[in-house]
């Protein structure tokens, strides 16, 4: 799960990270009380968005004075923010970060994230703060410094020394570096965190350090011992049929194209979307009604699906293991007595229970199509939208 | 021969008692699987149908000998379940549970490290030798004895590769699901050398999909040390970055972990690919 930036800031002070000083806005008024509620000018304003490259994409502006706050508030709040994190369609800004100016001295980038290969903490950090590191990664692969944590032992001074050193910080700034990488390290662990980062992490001119920039990703499946954290939720940023499937323990992404697909399993969800594409037509989701769904989970698969306003035509496909095929079907009947089915569907069924499966299908008297074979549901598939 | 598990392996079920553990518990044993215990905390002294439940998985070792465990409980428990396996001496632990928060399986996996015991999982479909051994969720019945070493990260798309390759008189010797989440127990790497080393698997299919860099990792394992002939699938080139797709572990960051990596990988390791999960029973024909 992610936050936002300003949310990601409120729990760094909660643990001693360093951050400026600001507030959220969420009215071009409030930025002003915000800003003035600052010690002074420059101020920064600060699209608030769960996506990154908000800079670039005109999300991120100085102001000077209590004037060019309300010009660029308003400029900012309400805007369509595209960043090649958002996709073309764009994200609406609805909130704002008001923070103090700093004296920057130098950008530095700083993170944590599990490491799948050694199943560590790893703690990542460079002296190309500031710009993306995906990039610094590529060109100069050692100019990333990568110290990995045994979570058994937790973090050690000598980590902290590795990482100040190697970002060559001044004898001054080594104490608060050392404190602010400790304390993030334990917002880490006590929190569930799959991810955070700083970027850029500021040394000001008077050697003191600064995360600048937070994003934070919480662990979803560790939310359940975190029920705090969950408030932080913010439903603005999510898609409404992704939030509707999830109540359903549904696993649902909306994708662009126009075939609709409804799977059994995340493996075969996904393989099932790149079938589609092979056959020359695109995805319009990825929905795993997952191993074991009952037939109401299959109905409200089918509305979400039919709600989606570009799906041309359904493919389903089904193995039945946990999940029977005569299961399914009756779920599928059930949505189609229930909706107006107006599009093509196609049917691919096999495993637990199939023949009863496609027996309640065809005694349903439904206008599906049916396909012998995956191979075959792809050309049926592709003929449907084509 | 066949790897991990075999006609002889004694199985005991944490989580026996709940919905899921007593469905597949029945499952198992209807399949011919030796399951001599079951274990949930405070039901100890009752039986699931003919099968003696303990408290603790060291009572239901020492009383039965078991020396595997399956684990169905709840994802809250699950780190607890393994380690409470792993200290009783186990050999073999396959945890299906889904959804066990990533860092409890960090420590997990440092923590089996300092014993000798193998985890396959979690978010796993299980592991089975035909006709022999079944510790797991799958359809027993789309198997079929014989050479071929199967390994995947996914459950239904590893029936959908068993039912083509049954279809096509190819039989499996074992077919393991490693799981779907991000820190696994058993690797793709450990299952392909236990492959090399099993006399009765000729050739070897391997299922992955995006995320991570562990196929990558296997391709280039695989060219160095097999020489049996491996067919790669690989599940979600059309995945969007950024998107957790169903699996916690099946995410594209930033460049990494592309499927497009991935096929480039095995075509790099002599790895025989198939791009259409439709045709993967008709290349396995061709290339075994």
């Amino acid at each position: 799960m992610k936050i936002h930036e300003y949310q990601a800031k409120e729990l760094f002070r909660k643990y001693n990270v360093p951050v400026p000083e600001g507030n959220v806005a969420f009215s071009v008024n409030e930025a002003k009380e915000a800003a003035l509620k600052l010690s002074g000018f420059p101020v920064v304003v600060k699209a608030q968005i769960h996506a990154g490259g908000r800079g670039k994409g005109g999300g991120v502006k100085l102001a000077s004075s209590i004037e060019e706050v309300e010009t660029i508030g308003s400029k900012i709040l309400g805007m369509t923010l595209v960043t090649h994190q958002t996709g073309p369609k764009g994200r609406l800004v609805k909130k704002l970060l008001v923070e103090a100016g700093q004296n920057i001295k130098k950008e530095l980038y700083l993170s944590l994230l599990v490491d799948r290969a050694t199943a560590s903490v790893v703690i990542m950090a460079s002296m190309d703060g500031g710009m993306d590191i995906e990039e610094v990664a590529q060109k100069t692969p050692e100019r990333i410094i990568k110290v990995y944590v045994d979570p058994l032992l937790g973090i050690q001074a000598c980590h902290l020394r590795q990482v100040g050193f190697g970002l060559e910080l001044p004898v001054a700034a080594m104490k608060p570096f050392s404190q602010l990488l400790s304390n993030l390290y334990k917002f880490f662990i006590a929190n569930d965190c799959s991810l955070v980062e700083i970027n850029p992490l500021i040394l000001t001119s008077d050697d003191k350090v600064l995360a600048l920039d937070a994003k934070v990703d919480f662990d979803s499946n560790a939310l359940y011992r975190h029920k705090d954290l969950l408030e932080l939720r913010d439903l603005d940023e999510e898609d409404l049929q992704e939030v509707e499937a999830s109540e359903y323990n549904l696993n649902y992404i909306n994708l662009d194209g126009n075939v609709g697909n409804i799977v059994n399993g995340a493996g075969l969800a996904m393989a099932t979307m790149d079938i589609i594409k092979n056959a020359g037509a695109t995805p319009a989701n990825f929905m795993d009604v997952g191993g074991g769904a009952s037939s109401e989970q299959v109905e409200n698969a089918f509305r979400i699906i039919l709600a989606d306003p570009k799906v041309k035509a359904i493919l389903i496909n089904i193995f039945g293991g946990i999940l029977r095929c005569d299961i399914f079907a009756k779920g599928v009947v059930d949505a189609a007595r229930k909706t107006n089915i107006n599009i093509p569907v196609v049917v691919r069924m096999e495993g637990t229970n199939v023949d009863e499966g496609k027996k309640i299908l065809s005694d349903a008297g439904l206008n599906l199509i049916s396909a012998v074979d995956l191979s075959d549901a792809a050309r049926k598939i592709a003929e449907a939208v084509n | 021969m066949s790897i991990f598990i075999n006609k002889g392996t004694k199985v005991l079920v944490q989580g026996i008692t709940g919905n899921e553990g007593s469905f597949h518990a029945r499952a198992c044993i209807e399949y011919g699987t030796n399951i001599v215990a079951g274990v949930t905390p405070g039901k100890g002294g009752q039986k699931m149908d003919a099968v003696p439940v303990f408290n603790t998985v060291q009572e239901a070792v020492e009383e039965t000998g078991a020396n595997a465990s399956l684990i169905f409980v709840p994802p809250p428990f699950g780190a607890d379940a393994i380690m409470e396996a792993a200290d009783s001496g186990v050999q073999l632990i396959v945890t299906i549970t889904e959804g066990i928060p990533i860092l409890d399986m960090v420590k997990v996996k440092n923590y089996l490290a300092t014993k000798k015991c193998r985890l396959i999982g979690p978010n796993c479909p299980g592991i089975i030798t035909p006709d022999e051994c079944k510790i797991g969720i799958m359809p027993g019945n789309i198997h079929k004895k014989g050479n071929i070493g199967v390994v995947s990260r996914s459950g239904t798309l590893t029936y959908e590769v068993v039912d083509q390759l049954t279809k096509l008189e190819m039989g499996q010797s074992t077919c393991i699901g490693i799981g779907g989440d991000p820190v696994n127990g058993t690797n793709f790497i450990d299952v392909l050398d236990a492959f090399q080393n099993d006399d009765e698997t000729s050739g070897i299919v391997m299922v992955g999909e995006i995320g991570g860099s562990a196929e990558e990792e296997a391709a280039v394992y695989i060219k160095e040390n097999l020489n049996k002939p491996v067919v790669g699938f690989i599940a979600g080139l059309t995945a969007p970055p950024g998107r957790r797709m169903g699996h916690a572990g099946a995410i594209i960051s930033g460049s990494s972990g592309t499927g497009a990596a991935k096929i480039a990988a095995f075509k790099d390791n002599g790895i025989h690919v198939c791009e259409n999960l439709g045709q993967i029973g008709r290349i396995c024909k061709e290339v075994f």
